[in-house]
């Protein structure tokens, strides 16, 4: 291109990401981790079909540090992708599109995902 | 819509919406439909983990044998692989811009997605069917 002078956009490395943007792109970063975190559901249920011994290395290895630290982060990952994804299922309707909504709907998207998560983990511990 | 006497786009190309890409909304919708069914299902499979935190493989095996949940997981197992695979499918074409590796890229995570949800699901069958 022969305009090297040009002002250039906002760049990623100068321009602070507004909450929407950033939940934008949380919600591709966790779909990301939980499609690797279906390897744990496939080696879980596949491990179930095979023994009592296969399924009781899962368990341990679950119950490990790395393994609650690892299903922590899943579910984490599970319900702020549930919550955001039914934020953007109503703007797929059209709804909730002006700029009040939308940051009241990031607060609720990040309490509900961090109040599940919480609701899960008291339940089983 | 006087300008689309100028259009080289054909009545009935325009009729049928199909686009560039010959499918459509269909990519679209199903990402929407597997997303709609994940609602209650990722809850129920949640609330089945914690139910099942403190049993161990007998737990699983009578949870698993009554058919409701074993349909249930299967739903759950064949939704969340789909909604995935469709996922994947839409960050790779945008980030990765090498023709041949997108192309690698999508066939390997559709391939493992596939194999993986098969696997699960013969797993969860095996163990309702009592085998």
């Amino acid at each position: 291109m022969a305009t090297p002078n040009r002002p250039l956009s906002p760049h990623l490395q100068v321009y602070r990401l507004p909450l929407t943007a950033l939940m934008s792109i949380t919600h591709r970063f966790t779909g990301i981790a939980l499609t690797f975190g279906t390897l744990l559901l496939a080696w879980w249920v596949t491990a179930a079909a095979y023994g009592t011994t296969e399924y009781a290395q899962v368990q341990s290895f679950l119950g490990s540090w790395l393994g609650l630290l690892l299903l922590f982060g899943f579910s984490f990952a599970l319900f702020f992708h549930l919550c955001n994804g039914l934020r953007h299922l109503f703007w797929d309707i059209g709804r909730y599109f002006e700029l009040e909504e939308t940051r009241r709907a990031d607060i609720f998207v990040l309490i509900g995902a961090a109040a599940l998560t919480a609701v899960t983990w008291v339940m089983v511990l | 819509m006087a300008s689309n006497t100028h259009s080289l786009r054909s009545a009935l190309g325009k009729v049928r919406g199909l686009g560039s890409a010959k499918e459509g909304t269909h990519h679209w919708w199903l990402q929407r439909l597997t997303a709609l069914a994940l609602l209650p299902l990722t809850i129920w499979f949640v609330a089945s983990l914690i139910g099942l935190s403190g049993f161990g493989h007998e737990g699983f095996v009578s949870w698993f044998g009554q058919p409701v949940n074993a349909t249930i997981m299967i739903l759950f197992i064949a939704m969340a692989f789909h909604h995935a695979q469709l996922g994947m499918q839409v960050v790779i074409e945008d980030y990765v811009s090498h023709h041949g590796r997108r192309m690698a890229l999508i066939i390997l995570v559709k391939f493992a997605c596939y194999g993986l949800a098969v696997l699960s699901v013969v797993s969860i069958l095996k163990i309702a069917l009592g085998a």
